[in-house]
């Protein structure tokens, strides 16, 4: 047959298109970073005039006093401290308060964190240590729970099943965590 | 013996002319689920990081505050600047950026407004709280840091 002659494969060879496309695609991938839109949350006090009604008196035993320097040291219920890592276990147990201790918080409700810092302090530590003392209430909540940690903290409190699980954890203890104006020795 | 050459002459070859199609399929993908960021970054962001991380609840609620070192430094200084959509900001100037971002967003959901902080770890916490106390002006007190997942090596690390 004439037909054939010649042009037995009338294809285009494509197989290098997976190739390019493999390529470009790749490209993407590492061009492109995924924006992270995770962190460490927070609510700011309200401004000073609408607080000052509100001006209660802390007790002492309830405060839980955490303090950083310019030089990025630690001063915590007033010792000084080397290893921030211990702070989530000293706070629980103050908020907690097993032992009926005086010294420590009268209730989980009462209890205060004040966490002040200067303004040579940096960012890395603060958000260190702020990650522990949220940790320490994060604890608490998921063990009222009975959920782990990781799951307490990806609960959507839109969804109202997840919401239920959320109000059992956190109940009425807030966390207090109260961000102290900072001390101006570092300076900047 | 032609019985057997006709047989071993068909092509042996796999067909592949589909695979640049599903290539493609997954190219396009990334690029239409991948957001192009609007606002160049001109300040170094190196994002310390934590454990204890949240989700952002509502993403279109959010507003971004870029703070740290300026990358050019021999035009904008060594000290930590705030980067506010595309220029540096100075504390003060917080107040009437976040009326304006409030402004973008509908009527009931002004007050719900987050800032999201994206700090270099080297940043001092004086510039963090001269912004902080801006935002309680403002009326902005929803706060993220944004931070990255600590990883359990990095505990191991850091104790050494």
């Amino acid at each position: 047959m004439a037909r054939n002659k010649g042009r037995s494969a009338t294809e285009v060879n494509a197989g290098s298109m997976a190739d390019i496309a493999f390529l470009l695609l790749i490209f993407f991938l590492v061009t492109t970073t995924i924006a992270s839109d995770k962190g460490l949350s927070l609510t700011l006090p309200p401004e000073k005039d609408d607080a000052e009604e509100i001006d209660l008196k802390i007790k002492e035993r309830n405060l839980f006093k955490v303090a950083i320097n310019s030089a990025d040291r630690l001063l915590v219920e007033g010792e000084r401290m080397d290893d921030y890592t211990k702070i989530k276990d000293m706070l629980i147990e103050h908020v907690l308060n097993p032992g009926n201790n005086p010294e420590l918080a009268e209730s989980p409700q009462d209890a205060i964190v004040s966490f002040k810092t200067d303004r040579g302090t940096s960012y890395e530590i603060y958000i260190n240590v702020l990650d522990q003392l949220q940790g320490a209430y994060y604890q608490i909540y998921a063990d009222r729970a009975g959920i782990p940690v990781d799951e307490f903290r990806a609960l959507n409190t839109s969804n109202p099943k997840e919401r239920a699980i959320y109000d059992k954890g956190k109940g009425d203890i807030p966390m207090a965590i109260s961000i102290a104006e900072p001390t101006n020795i570092g300076g900047n | 013996m032609s019985k057997f050459k006709k047989k071993t002459s068909a092509s042996q070859e796999i067909p592949t002319s589909a695979l640049p199609d599903i290539i493609f399929m997954l190219l396009f993908f990334f690029m239409v689920t991948t957001v192009l960021r609007e606002t160049e970054i001109k300040v170094e962001q190196k994002i310390p990081k934590a454990e204890q991380m949240k989700k952002i609840e509502r993403k279109s609620l959010v507003t971004y505050l870029y703070i740290g070192k300026p990358k050019q430094t021999e035009k904008f200084g060594g000290e930590a600047k705030i980067q506010a959509n595309d220029v540096f900001i100075e504390p003060k100037d917080v107040l009437l950026w976040v009326a304006k971002e409030k402004d973008k967003l509908s009527e009931q959901e002004r007050d719900k407004i987050t800032i999201a902080l994206k700090v270099d770890s080297e940043a001092k916490m004086g510039i963090i709280s001269d912004v902080q106390q801006q935002l309680r002006k403002a009326n902005a007190r929803k706060l993220m840091y944004n931070t990255r997942q600590l990883v359990n090596t990095d505990k191991e690390n850091s104790l050494l």
